[in-house]
C-alpha cells in the first residue's frame, strides 16, 4: 500500500492532566474531502495545531507522504505544502486583500528575503496574487483594506491566503464560522472549487457543510477517533448519533 | 529576456502596489530644507545636528518599532554602543577617521543587537520591552564599571577626530561640518531605510507586526526576519551614536540611558510611527517645542510635552502625520466605488 498524503500514528498531546488528543490514527490521502467532527472541546483544533506543528506532540509521529514530519517546524511544513485556514480571521488587517495574499505568494516562492528591489515590482507575486483573487471573486476588492471587506469575503481571503502556498495538504478550520447565512454560499461555493488535487480536511460543526462536502468524515470525541466512514456511514452509526449527531439534533 | 505578457499588472491594486515605493513630489522638500537651514541660520548650527541625528536615531527604531511591531524600549543600549565604539578607539589613538569610525559603530552594534536579540526576539509584548529596558541596563552599568575604558561616569571628552576626507575639520564651537556630514549620513541611511521597508522583506516585518500567527501559518521564518531587521536597526541607531561622539567630541553614560530611549520613543509616537518621515516630524516637533517650551517655562517645560503627547496617544495614535493623513483623505474626493 502507497503512503498516505498525511497520516498521523498514536498522536498523544496532554495539557497537564487533560490529553487533549489520545493516540490518533489518522490518514488523508491525495485529493480527499474529509471532515472531521466531533463536539466542543473534543480536540479538532489541537489536531490541526498539531499537524501544522504549533505545538509538538507528547507521543506519537506525523508523516507526510511517508516521511516522518514530526520534528519539522511550522515554517517547513508550510514549504512541504501543509496550509490551514483559521477559525477566527488572522488576516492582515491593515493591508489591502492583495497584500494579504502577496504575502503568501512572495514565501512561496521566496521572494520575501529580497531587501532591495520594491515588492510591487515582484510582477510574478503580484501577478499569481491577483489570479487567486481573481479565481475566488475577489479581484475587483483586492486595492481594499481587510477591514472595509464584509466578514464573508473577510473569510475568503482566509481561504486565498492559504491556496496561496500552493498546498498539499489544507486544513480549514470552520471556514463558513461568523459568516452571516446570507453569504455563506459564496465560503461553500469556493471550497467546491477548490482545486482537485488538493488534499482537503475540513472541521466544523455544521452538518449542512460536513454533508454536502466531505467524501470521509471522522468523528473526535474526547481527544480520540470516535469512528470515520462515509458520510452514510457515519450518518447512520447509532453511537455516532448518540455521542453527537443527537446533541446537535438537539441542540 | 522581456516579461510574459501578463494580465493583472493593470488592475489599480496592482498599480497601486507597484506605485508604492515612487519619490513623491515633496519628498526632497525636507532635504532642501535642512540644506537651506544651513544657509539661513548659521547659529543654530549645533542645534541642527543634533536635530538630523536624533532623526536618524528615530529612523532606527522606527525599522523595529514602527514595521516590525517590536515594542523596545532599549534602542539606546546600540546608541550608546556606537558613540563608545567611535569614543574608545578615538581617545585610545586607535582609530579616529569618521567615516570608517561611523562603519565600525555599525558593526559594533550590529552585533550587539544580533546577539541581545537572539535571546530577546523569543519573547513577546511586556516581557520583551522589560527585556530591552534589562539589556540597555546592563550595557550602562557594564560602562560605568569598566572606568579604565570608557570614563565611567564622567565619560570621554575631548576626542580628536580626524577631519572628513583629510579636509574639513570638525570643530565643536561652529559645526558647520558636522551638520553637512550628519546631513549626508542621515540621507544615506535613510535610502537604505527606505529602500528596505518597501522591498518584500519590508513588506513581510509589516505582515509580522499586523498578525504574527498568520506570518508562521504561511511558512515565513518569523524569529529570523525579527532578529535581521533588529541588527539592522541597530547598526543605524549605531551610527547615530557613532556620529553624535564625532559630532560632539565626547561620549558619556547619557548616550547609554532610558533618558534617550524614553525620548526617542516619544518621538517616533509624536511624528507617527511606520511611516518613515514620522521620526523627521517628530524629532522637529519634539526638538522645537522643548526648546521654546524650556524657555517660556524653565521649570515646568516636560508638563507641556507629557500633555501634548497625552493628547496624540489618547486622540491621534498614528502621531502628527497621522492627523494630516486623515486631513489629507478628507479634502480629496471620495474614491469612485467600483
Amino acid at each position: 500500500m502507497t503512503a498516505s498524503l498525511l497520516e498521523t500514528r498514536g498522536l498523544c498531546r496532554n495539557f497537564g492532566a487533560l490529553a487533549a488528543a489520545r493516540g490518533i490514527d489518522f490518514r488523508l490521502e491525495a485529493g480527499a474531502r474529509h471532515a472531521l467532527i466531533g463536539p466542543n472541546g473534543a480536540g479538532k483544533t489541537t489536531f490541526v495545531n498539531l499537524i501544522t506543528g504549533v505545538i509538538p506532540p507528547t507521543s506519537g509521529a506525523i508523516l507526510m507522504k511517508g516521511h516522518d514530519i514530526t520534528r519539522v517546524d511550522q515554517a517547513q511544513r508550510v514549504k512541504l505544502g501543509i496550509a490551514r485556514t483559521f477559525q477566527i480571521n488572522r488576516l492582515f488587517r491593515r493591508l489591502s486583500v492583495l497584500e494579504n495574499v502577496y504575502m503568501a505568494v512572495a514565501e512561496r516562492v521566496g521572494a520575501a528575503p529580497s531587501m532591495v528591489r520594491p515588492a510591487g515590482l515582484r510582477r510574478d507575486v503580484v501577478e499569481e496574487a491577483m489570479q487567486l483573487l481573481a479565481t475566488l471573486k475577489l479581484a475587483a476588492d483586492a486595492g481594499r483594506p481587510i477591514s472595509e471587506l464584509p466578514y464573508g469575503r473577510q473569510r475568503l481571503v482566509e481561504l486565498a491566503i492559504a491556496l496561496g502556498l500552493k498546498p498539499a495538504v489544507l486544513l480549514l478550520d470552520e471556514p463558513a464560522a461568523g459568516v452571516p447565512s446570507a453569504e455563506s454560499h459564496i465560503i461553500l461555493d469556493a471550497i467546491d472549487g477548490l482545486p482537485r488535487d488538493i488534499g482537503v480536511l475540513i472541521i466544523d460543526h455544521d452538518m449542512d457543510l460536513v454533508f454536502r462536502f466531505a467524501e470521509r468524515i471522522t468523528v473526535m470525541v474526547s481527544g480520540a477517533v470516535f469512528a470515520t466512514g462515509t458520510p452514510r456511514e457515519i450518518g447512520a452509526d447509532a453511537s455516532v448519533r448518540a455521542v453527537y449527531l443527537g446533541q446537535a439534533a438537539r441542540g | 529576456m522581456t516579461p510574459p505578457v501578463v494580465g493583472w499588472t493593470d488592475h489599480p491594486a496592482a498599480v497601486a502596489l507597484a506605485a508604492r515605493h515612487r519619490l513623491r513630489a515633496w519628498e526632497p522638500i525636507p532635504w532642501v530644507l535642512a540644506l537651506a537651514f544651513y544657509f539661513a541660520f548659521p547659529k543654530y548650527l549645533g542645534f541642527g545636528t543634533e536635530l538630523l541625528i536624533t532623526i536618524l536615531f528615530a529612523l532606527s527604531l522606527d525599522l523595529v518599532l514602527g514595521y516590525a511591531g517590536i515594542v523596545t524600549l532599549g534602542q539606546a543600549a546600540f546608541f550608546g554602543a556606537g558613540a563608545y565604539t567611535v569614543g574608545i578607539l578615538a581617545k585610545r589613538g586607535i582609530w579616529n577617521e569618521p567615516i570608517t569610525g561611523l562603519i565600525l559603530a555599525a558593526a559594533v552594534a550590529a552585533a550587539v543587537g544580533l546577539g541581545s536579540g537572539l535571546v530577546l526576539l523569543r519573547t513577546g509584548g511586556l516581557t520583551l520591552l522589560m527585556l530591552t529596558l534589562c539589556t540597555m541596563a546592563l550595557l550602562e552599568e557594564a560602562a560605568n564599571l569598566a572606568h579604565d575604558y570608557t570614563g565611567g561616569f564622567d565619560g570621554l571628552d575631548s576626542l580628536a577626530i580626524a577631519p572628513v576626507f583629510g579636509v574639513f575639520e570638525f570643530n565643536p564651537l561652529y559645526p558647520k561640518t558636522q551638520y553637512l556630514y550628519v546631513l549626508a549620513v542621515l540621507l544615506v541611511c535613510f535610502a537604505f531605510v527606505r529602500t528596505l521597508v518597501y522591498s518584500p522583506f519590508g513588506q513581510s516585518l509589516r505582515g509580522i507586526r499586523e498578525n504574527t500567527l498568520r506570518m508562521h501559518a504561511v511558512g515565513a521564518p518569523v524569529r529570523r526576519r525579527l532578529v535581521l531587521s533588529y541588527t539592522l536597526s541597530a547598526a543605524i541607531a549605531g551610527v547615530a551614536g557613532g556620529i553624535w561622539a564625532q559630532a560632539n567630541a565626547y561620549v558619556n553614560l547619557g548616550t547609554l540611558g532610558l533618558d534617550r530611549a524614553a525620548t526617542v520613543l516619544i518621538i517616533l509616537v509624536l511624528g507617527g510611527h511606520g511611516r518613515l518621515y514620522g521620526a523627521f516630524v517628530g524629532a522637529i516637533a519634539y526638538m522645537v517645542l522643548s526648546h521654546f517650551l524650556s524657555k517660556i517655562y524653565p521649570t515646568a517645560w516636560q508638563l507641556g510635552l507629557g500633555l501634548l503627547l497625552v493628547v496624540i496617544a489618547l486622540f491621534a495614535s498614528n502621531g502628527i502625520l497621522g492627523i494630516a493623513e486623515a486631513a489629507a483623505r478628507r479634502l480629496r474626493p471620495p474614491r469612485a466605488a467600483s
